[in-house]
């Protein structure tokens, strides 16, 4: 039992990570069509950028993380929505999907050749002990990555159901055209959009990156697992990508305890195409409505 | 100028030419570059395959490479067994063909992004059981001495040999994706792809159509698998993982998506191109995506495309010239 509950927290804990990228990643999709096959990459590069901040600026590590943040924002929020989404949207989706994973290649190889292609130590945020529950050992960056996502979850539903600001971004998902005609300004809405998704990675990435390194094919098992949980969940709920997120980090975990550990990686693609098969439109999800 | 690029005549022209450069290849290459060219031919088949499915039919594919996968270490096993290649050549694309009409199902009922996550799914799970099926796949030490076929007496072991096996066999199966597209089977292909309700309405069975642009794609990348196993003679999973099918994917879309040469374009520019461009070194990966991103933005349609559009520009300028001509002309006329 011990066991289980220590499995079954640090399942949690991996998942709530995997949660807040695929809400970004859902929150990309919903406003702009975006498919970002980038979203792995995106995760493993900020810990880079608070790393190459201490290594060349010579700062101490919670300005660098500051230094992080705001280089995130402006790279992956900013530019990523002027010099490639933008401009890519009108050719529709296959194009933008080719582009990204064109982006994929291009983060990685630029942190593989430009810093090193070794996995990097990284910080923990808080320092790291150990908790004793009943027998069960529980790490507290265990606990400390559920309370963090835990309130960014909370503080991002605040924002988009709330506020007028996130009932504004709601529409602009739901309807661009009634947006506009309502004097929503829908650009900006979507700006703010990758905005958020850039905040939400840098965080999953400072969380992640003292569990399993910094490493420059980090990104890969991370994306996959966004759009497992995004899909899992459901395209088109904030929730549904946060359930779908917790349900694949404790199968994940659980499977490779008690099934099979070589097949650990396989259990969460099972899972994938059941639900595509039998829900496509995911466990929380409404159904999209079809075009023809 | 232009209306010369454009003729037949020069079509044909070209077309001989490359042939010539590939069939005289092994009196000026080395036994590397012939390596070379002929895993770029290997590479376009999968592509071409890729195509098929993509380009033509419109359903989005990312196990290609996995299908490689399967093909390859059908062939290999086989072979190593003592199965002449032919036999395992014909068993590799049935393999996948059946695999790949079973993966269209999933086409029936998704489409677009949902379609590329199953698919994408599909091919790490191969991945894995290649990787962890080591009674029969050896696992992560791979297949070593896939012995090349001899064929009536012919003995293809030499790189010289091999090559012109490789170009023979490339030959033939280019020939034959050739003529799918242009039968009824390709018109029915992209008539899916443009409108499938339209499609449906005209009578084209959409659902068998569906499944079988997918198991024709992925035979065809068996096909180019159970070339690539005689080929490397040594492989591992990891040559199969999901890298492979991205960059197939990468493949068809720069190399133009729906156009019978795109595939060979793009291959070239993920296998030929790294090995002349030696100067750039490991940096070429970043300068390959910086251009596909570029390629993107300007002419999504990809290389075959940019072509295309090359072409009517200048024939657009032309033609306004001349009517500027006649009109120069006719105003003189009615000047007198």
């Amino acid at each position: 039992m011990a066991a289980f509950i220590q499995l079954f927290v640090s399942g949690l804990a991996t998942g709530a990570i995997y949660a807040l990228v695929a809400v970004g990643f859902m929150l990309l999709w919903q406003t702009s069509q975006t498919i970002n096959f980038a979203q792995g990459e995106f995760v493993m590069i900020p810990a880079f950028f608070v790393l190459w901040a201490i290594r060349f600026l010579g700062i101490d590590f919670w300005p660098a993380v500051g230094i992080g943040v705001i280089v995130s924002l402006i790279i992956l929020g900013f530019l990523f929505k002027r010099m490639i989404v933008d401009p890519m949207i009108k050719h529709g989706v296959l194009p933008m999907v080719i582009s990204t994973i064109a982006l994929s290649i291009f983060l990685k190889e630029m942190v593989k050749d430009f810093y090193s292609s070794q996995a990097q130590p990284f910080p923990g945020l808080i320092p790291s002990s150990d908790l004793n529950f009943f027998g069960a050992v529980i790490s507290t960056q265990n606990i400390f990555i559920l309370i963090i996502a835990s309130l960014t979850v909370v503080a991002l539903n605040f924002l988009l159901n709330g506020t007028r600001l996130g009932r504004a971004m709601q529409a602009t998902a739901q309807n661009p055209t009634v947006a506009r005609i309502l004097g929503i300004p829908v650009e900006r809405m979507i700006l703010y959009t990758f905005l958020i998704n850039a905040a939400l990675v840098a965080l999953a990435s400072f969380l992640i990156s003292p569990i399993y390194l910094a490493k420059f094919t980090n990104g890969d098992v991370l994306g996959l697992a966004a759009f497992i949980a995004a899909i899992v969940g459901g395209f088109n709920q904030v929730r549904g990508a946060i359930v779908g997120g917790l349900v694949l980090g404790v199968t994940e975990n659980l499977a490779a305890a008690y099934i099979s550990a070589q097949y650990r990686g396989a259990i969460p693609l099972i899972l994938l195409i059941v639900v595509i098969l039998w829900r496509p439109h995911g466990l929380m999800g409404r159904a999209e409505e079809r075009t023809v | 100028m232009i209306d010369f690029l454009t003729s037949r005549g020069f079509k044909i022209f070209f077309a001989l030419f490359i042939a010539a450069l590939l069939i005289t290849a092994p009196f000026y290459l080395r036994n590397f570059g012939l390596y070379l060219i002929a895993m770029w031919l290997v590479i376009s088949v999968a592509a071409l395959g890729l195509n098929l499915t993509l380009g033509y039919a419109g359903q989005v594919s990312m196990a290609q490479g996995a299908f490689v996968g399967i093909g390859a270490y059908v062939t290999g096993l086989m072979t190593l067994a003592g199965v002449p290649w032919p036999v395992a050549f014909l068993c590799s694309g049935l393999l996948c063909f059946v695999i790949g009409w079973v993966l269209g199902y999933p086409a029936l009922r998704v489409q677009h992004h949902y379609l590329a996550f199953v698919t994408l799914a599909f091919s790490t799970l191969v991945f894995l059981l290649m990787r962890n099926e080591e009674w029969l796949t050896k696992g992560i030490y791979g297949l070593t001495d896939v012995p090349r076929p001899i064929l009536f007496g012919w003995n293809t072991g030499k790189a010289f040999d091999f090559y012109f096996f490789v170009l023979g066999v490339v030959t033939l199966l280019s020939l034959g994706v050739w003529w799918i597209i242009r039968s009824p089977w390709g018109r029915a292909f992209v008539a899916l792809r443009e409108n499938p309700v339209r499609a449906l309405s005209l009578g084209v069975d959409t659902r068998r159509y569906t499944l079988m642009a997918f198991a024709m794609g992925s035979a065809i990348g068996g096909f180019a698998g159970a070339l690539y196993a005689p080929l490397v003679q040594f492989f591992e999973p990891n040559s199969f993982a999901l890298p492979l099918s991205l960059n197939l994917l990468l493949m068809v879309i720069v190399g133009g998506g729906g156009t019978f040469f795109g595939p060979f374009i793009g291959a070239a520019t993920a296998v030929l191109l790294p090995e002349w461009l030696r100067i750039a070194q490991g940096y070429y990966l970043i300068i390959y995506a910086i251009v596909v991103m570029v390629l993107m933005l300007f002419c999504p349609t990809g290389i075959m495309g940019l072509g295309d559009r090359f072409i009517s520009h200048f024939r657009q300028k032309r033609i306004s010239a001349e009517r500027a001509e006649k009109a120069k002309d006719m105003s003189q006329q009615e000047g007198k």
